[in-house]
């Protein structure tokens, strides 16, 4: 029986995979064909969606770009035997955009149905948390600390750091909270894991549970994800009734089960004390720090607030060893981050790299440069806060340190590239205007900062008082920065200011903003 | 079951609605609050001020701390949106994809401005479906679509009146 996959996943769907899927199964059915027909998650080459592939004789062969209406001439081309067709692209793991990547988080995302733990264990799931259960939880503690791995929501704060601290604290209950609320523009690594390959997430969330001793574990889920929603609610009920979930799991002795929660449309919420605060039925206003979410984070209970892709690395550094995965990646920028391509990029989808190669190799060699063939003129990367960097920044390395010393910042590891169409001006414009939209409100540099922002930079645009007018802005700057109390207002300015700095002609009237 | 709901068949039923049912699945804890209004809006749309007085005395919280919350996040409407629910992507990944342009041209064919509605359609702003790889991206009824340029949201529209809603 030949197995057709087609991917369930919100970027495929969203240009027609389920349509495709279901012509597929009437195609074959009014053939006479029997076919095994798996909604995998995606390979991440989101420009290829909807990919269809079938497996022939062993090997996966993909069609890209498959279109509703097609399939019945695919049909006629031989589709199930693999056949010629316009739109075929030989085998999967030949296609150089996946071929080049270093997937040590996302390596099961596309091969596997993601909602059958067969698939999952055929593919080395649970053996991390089993390595976790040999090694005890001071080991596991160790080896996530060796293996460098950094907080991939964006603070990029040391996992192994942050769970020591949960671990050394006594209390009556502790929690994991993953953090997918995942909302920089950009960025789209967290849904494509959860849709794709949602049991490593709670693999990740199971290893994190039992180094640290909690026995709660909730994901915060935005709103904007409905497929990954009712995907996760399914791999939660399949992992619990596999005995994965719940009490003494695959009898070990050890309890953990995990609920989600579903956001209500909040930036803020993703910064994680707003998180917590949500996670409690509250507005999602940020808190001071201190005390610490490792110290009193959920219900004043000890915390580990992680990303999803920082949990979903961690069954393999257990599996594999901390050494491997440091020998990825360069300096304190160890092991791989999954790198999403988004906007005016021929070639857009999830990369996933080992840190260190240059944002034009990203760009370039797998994004194929920009969409719509025009020159590129900006990237901003890192989300809503991040700099917007010029052409001559494209050498900069992809890491942490680097990014920071050019004023930028990776975050989260979304690029999103714009041709030379784009008027910088109005994107320093929209990162205040973002900051005022979303800010919580309880600090003031932030909830008036950034509208006082809107205001100078229009001043700016319109050409007032323009000496007076920068200076002021530069000032602002500098107070959010300083003065905000979290990365809300604290890096609002740093597209801002990367605007002034890179692209300051488009606030000249005889400029690009005039014209 | 998505974040908007799929399409209702009436505007408004929040206010006449009782939130006894999703209250009692949350087991009447405060702590739930923000789940409980997530799950009100997808059942009703909208978050009325009765549904907020009923909240108040069920959870044992004041009028204003529920006001606070339903005030704080974007998705809790407290006006009856129209049977239709389009979201246009305005983040900037899409920006790079012309969504000024494809924004524009929605606002246009559904005669509304941004954060207005009629009967028939409310139009809202959402900052990034996670689609970024397939910009512009919309959200129409709780279905994320990829690559809308105006014929592919023309089509949608199209499809939208056909099914005879």
């Amino acid at each position: 029986m030949t197995t057709v996959y087609v991917p369930r996943e919100t970027a495929a769907v969203s240009v027609g995979a389920d349509e495709v899927a279901l012509e597929i199964a009437r195609e074959a059915k009014r053939r006479g064909e029997t076919i095994r027909l798996v909604r995998n998650g995606s390979w991440g080459a989101s420009w290829l969606e909807p990919l269809v592939e079938v497996e022939t004789g062993g090997t996966r062969i993909a069609y890209g770009n498959v279109e509703p209406g097609e399939v019945d001439g695919l049909f006629n081309a031989g589709l199930l035997g693999g056949g010629e067709h316009a739109r075929r692209l030989g085998p999967t793991a030949e296609i150089s955009y996946l071929a080049d990547q270093e997937r040590w988080s996302f390596f099961r995302c596309g091969l596997i149905d993601p909602l059958s733990i067969d698939d999952f264990r055929a593919r080395k799931g649970f053996l991390g948390l089993e390595k976790a259960f040999e090694m005890g939880p001071d080991a596991v503690v160790e080896t996530v600390t060796a293996s460098g791995l950094r907080g991939r929501g964006g603070a990029a704060f040391p996992a192994g750091v942050k769970w020591r601290t949960v671990a050394g604290v006594e209390a009556d209950r502790k929690y994991i909270a993953c953090n997918a609320d995942e909302g920089d523009s950009g960025s789209f690594s967290d849904r494509l894991l959860i849709e794709g390959d949602p049991l490593c997430l709670i693999e990740g969330m199971l290893i994190a549970a039992y180094a640290v001793g909690a026995d709660r574990g909730l994901i915060y889920l935005r709103s904007e994800y409905p497929l990954a929603r009712s995907i996760l609610h399914r791999a939660i009920e399949t992992a619990r009734q596999a005995g994965w979930l719940g009490s003494n799991i695959q009898d070990s002795g050890f309890d953990f089960d995990v609920e989600v929660h579903i956001g209500a449309g909040s930036y803020v919420c993703g910064e994680e004390t707003a998180m917590l605060e949500s996670l409690e039925g509250k507005a999602g206003v940020v808190r001071a720090k201190p005390p610490l979410p490792a110290i009193s984070g959920l219900f004043g209970k000890p915390t580990v607030v992680n990303n999803v892709v920082t949990l979903a690395s961690v069954p393999n550094i257990l599996n594999l060893g901390a050494e491997a995965y440091a020998a990825f990646g360069v300096g304190r920028s160890a092991g791989t981050l999954a790198f999403q391509l988004a906007g005016n990029v021929k070639r857009g989808g999830l990369v996933e790299k080992a840190f260190g190669l240059s944002l034009r190799e990203l760009i370039e060699d797998f994004g194929g440069g920009t969409a719509s063939g025009r020159p590129l003129r900006a990237v901003q990367v890192g989300g809503p806060l991040g700099a917007y960097l010029p052409v001559k920044q494209l050498d900069t390395p992809l890491t942490y340190e680097a990014f920071a010393e050019i004023g930028a910042m990776i975050g989260h590891g979304g690029v999103v590239v714009f041709d030379d169409t784009v008027n910088m001006a109005q994107q320093a414009r929209f990162a205040m205007e973002f900051c005022a939209i979303e800010s919580c409100g309880k600090c003031t540099p932030c909830r008036i900062g950034s509208t006082r922002g809107v205001e100078v930079i229009d001043r700016l645009i319109a050409g007032e008082n323009r000496e007076e007018n920068y200076d002021l802005l530069v000032e602002l700057c500098d107070t959010m920065e300083a003065a905000s109390l979290c990365a809300m207002g604290g890096m609002t300015p740093y597209p801002v200011r990367s605007v002034l700095k890179y692209f300051a002609e488009d606030f000249a009237p005889a400029g690009r903003a005039a014209s | 079951m998505s974040s908007n709901g799929g399409s209702r068949n009436s505007v408004a039923t929040s206010a006449g609605a009782s939130v006894g049912d999703v209250v009692a699945r949350h087991a009447a804890k405060p702590e739930r609050l923000v789940q409980i209004l997530v799950e009100l809006v997808e059942r009703d749309g909208w978050i009325s001020e009765d549904t907020i007085r009923s909240l108040a005395g069920a959870l044992n919280l004041s009028r204003a701390e529920v006001h606070g919350v339903v005030s704080f996040y974007h998705d809790l409407r407290t006006s009856p949106p129209g049977r239709h629910i389009v979201r246009v992507c305005q983040a900037e990944a899409c920006q790079a994809m012309g969504s000024q342009e494809l924004t524009d041209h929605v606002a246009d064919r559904l005669g509304l401005a941004m954060h207005r509605n009629n009967a028939e359609y409310s139009l809202e702003p959402v900052y990034c479906l996670g689609n970024c790889a397939c910009a512009p991206a919309v959200m129409i009824d709780g279905k994320t679509y990829g690559r809308v340029d105006r014929k592919r949201f023309d089509a949608l529209l199209d499809a939208l009146r056909g099914a005879g809603s």
